[in-house]
């Protein structure tokens, strides 16, 4: 009987997959629901006898069984997409089943737990440090630090937190490791809790994931006997982006408004309920059995500068072929988005490519000679953050991508410091006046005689430019965490980039910098 | 009100329980009412004022129940670079199904996306969206 193998990963699912499942299991294959490969373009894709057909409708089915589907696309692990990759967090993806504790042992699963066990807790973060892995969630602390902080801290309880608050667009590789190898977490959040002293785990994952929620939910009971003392529990957000910040994400668990909280104190020193707490991202945390089965040498093997290892890329947006495209750091941006991505899914040419998600900045195609890595980055006034890559065509108004970024971060502000909860209101109203190209005059208040301190007289446009990179100023420097303090990233990118978009000349633009 | 006590009672030995709590109440009622304020505070030794906040502070959360069928539409940049905008500003039926915007829902090379209850739709284009639209109305 033919064996169809059909992800059941969201995307999968909510490009049909069920349906076409349910047509090949009519007529009569034994269909298999395994994690997806992440070819998002070819979604809903079914494997048979490693041959891949795809993207499938039910109508489909009879031309993929008899052998004249023109939708064939050859050996799945042949096609370049995924023979270019390097793939270490995801090697499993496409190929097992995401609840099969069977398939998970038979691939290498748990032999990086057995190995910290063997080791020891300082000898495993040792291997960790060694590896060189920085934090995936965005601000690239190395994991291996923050593990000795927690592991010296003197406490009764100590926790594992894991980030599963993935809010930024054009980021999946989380849900994707939670709905294609939820195990494999569990397994990293083990190694971490024995690392560390840490006896309770939590996974905080956003609602907007059901699937990866009931998936996570079914993975922990299914291996609480494996990875005992150590136990875990999903703990669901409510629909709050900032809550992906580590510092408000633990008030969130702890029952509370999901507020930053100031800094110092570290979180790996009181943290959730006050007890020391590893706050990792679920692509850390999902990269550390690899790690250990592997040795940390081999991790760091790969990798450019300062940033070691591979990194899960998600390419989206308007692309041809997006998807997850997991390779060690160094690759540029242009063979990512043209190369890998095929360039626009319109067919139109590429406009700005957003790097890091809503905080992070918007590149033109003359910063696609970037290496893919935090530092070239950070030099080229971006960031990577957690990796998600969306593409714009020239159909893109990149002063309302501006506005945008400043309306998402009025709506998402915590509301706890000034910058970010009046700053952000403040930069709409501000682009909002740029793209109307009025400029304005004093207002009935600002010329009041009592106030000494405001302007009197008219702002042109220029100076409405102005005013707008001194809020962002005012946001990068003034704001408690990311949200506030990265939100000037998209607005002062578009702004460098793109000033025709905002009815200013490029030589006023460089004149106010 | 039977109700709500199990829902609190069934909570009793979690860390940091306020929040496993208002989710159970809000899928339970469809909203977290001033009454559920009042007995959640009363059960968790909280001020009425603390449960209240975080119940204000959290987008699924809801005061009121809302009689419409729900769908939740993502219109965020992933979206909006594969079109949602347009979609949106044409939507029908605004006054039988509630619309409401979400950031992402992770499936961001396949947009724009739409989720009603736990079922996900992607790759939409103004037909399919709004045939789905009227289909709930």
């Amino acid at each position: 009987m033919t064996v169809v193998r059909i992800s059941d990963d969201a995307l999968a699912l909510a490009c049909g997959a069920d349906a076409v499942a349910a047509a090949f299991a009519a007529a009569g294959c034994t269909v298999e629901r395994v994690s997806s490969w992440g070819m998002h373009w070819l979604e809903p894709l079914a494997e048979i006898d490693g041959n891949g057909f795809g993207p499938l409708d039910p109508s489909d089915v009879p031309a993929v069984l008899s052998g004249t589907s023109p939708k064939a696309i050859g050996r799945i692990e042949d096609h370049p997409f995924i023979a270019r990759q390097q793939r270490f967090t995801f090697e499993r993806a496409g190929r097992t089943r995401p609840l099969s504790l069977e398939d998970y042992a038979a691939t290498g699963g748990w032999k990086g737990l057995e190995k910290a066990r063997l080791l020891g807790p300082d000898a495993t973060i040792a291997e960790v440090t060694a590896s060189g892995l920085r934090g995936r969630g965005g601000a690239g602390f190395p994991a291996g630090i923050k593990w000795t902080t927690v592991a010296k801290a003197p406490a009764a309880q100590k926790y594992i937190v894991c980030n599963a608050d993935e809010g930024d667009s054009a980021t999946f590789a989380d849900r994707m490791v939670m709905e294609g190898d939820p195990f494999m977490l569990i397994e990293g959040m083990a190694i971490a809790g024995l690392s560390v002293g840490a006896t309770r785990g939590y996974v905080y994952i956003r609602s907007e994931y059901p699937h990866a929620i009931a998936k996570m939910q079914a993975a922990i009971r299914a291996s609480a006997h494996l990875v005992a003392p150590f136990a875990l529990e999903v703990r669901v957000g409510a629909g709050a982006y900032v809550c992906g910040e580590e510092t408000s994400l633990l008030n969130s668990l702890e029952g509370k408004r999901g507020e930053v909280r100031a800094k110092p104190p570290l979180p790996a020193l009181e943290g959730l309920f006050g007890q020391p707490t590893v706050v990792n991202n679920v692509l850390t945390l999902a990269a550390v059995p690899w790690i250990l089965a592997n040795g940390g040498a081999a991790y760091a093997d790969v990798g450019f500068g300062r940033s070691r290892g591979t990194m899960p890329i998600q390419i989206a947006g308007n692309v041809k072929h997006g998807g997850l495209f997991e390779v060690g750091f160094g690759i540029t941006l242009g063979e990512l988005v043209n190369d890998i991505g095929g360039g626009t899914a319109s067919g139109r040419p590429v406009r700005a490519v957003q790097v890091g998600g809503p905080l992070g900045a918007y590149h033109p195609p003359s910063d696609f000679h970037l290496p893919f890595d935090y530092e070239s980055f950070a030099a080229a006034d971006g960031l990577i953050g957690h990796a998600g890559l969306t593409v714009f065509d020239e159909s893109a108004d990149m002063s309302a991508q501006a506005r945008f970024a400043m309306s998402f971060c009025a709506a998402e502000s915590c509301g706890k410091c000034t910058p970010c909860r009046i700053g952000s209101t403040r930069g709409v109203e501000l682009i909002d006046r740029i793209r109307a190209r009025g400029g304005r005059a004093a207002d009935k208040v600002e010329t009041l005689p009592q106030m000494h301190n405001a302007r009197k007289a008219a702002r042109t446009l220029p100076d409405e430019v102005t005013l707008l990179e001194d809020l962002c100023e005012t946001m990068k420097f003034g704001s408690l965490c990311a949200l506030g303090g990265f939100t000037p990233y998209p607005v002062l990118s578009a702004l460098r980039h793109w000033p025709e978009d905002f009815g200013v000349e490029p030589s006023v633009q460089e004149a106010a910098e | 009100m039977e109700r709500l006590d199990q829902i609190i009672a069934a909570h009793a030995g979690t860390a940091g329980p306020l929040l496993p709590i208002l989710h159970d109440v809000q899928a339970e009622f469809g909203h977290v009412s001033e009454d559920a304020i009042r007995a959640i505070a009363a059960a968790l030794n909280l001020s009425r004022a603390d449960v209240y906040g975080v119940v204000s502070f959290y987008h699924d959360f809801h005061e009121a129940p809302e009689p419409r069928p729900v769908l939740k539409l993502c219109r965020a940049e992933a979206c909006q670079a594969r079109g949602v905008e347009a979609l949106a500003a044409a939507l029908p039926m605004q006054d039988r199904v509630k619309v409401e915007t979400v950031y992402c829902l992770g499936l961001c090379s396949v947009g724009p996306n739409a989720m009603v209850g736990t079922t996900l739709h992607a790759r939409l284009d103004s037909a399919r969206l709004n045939a789905l639209v009227e289909q709930m109305a």
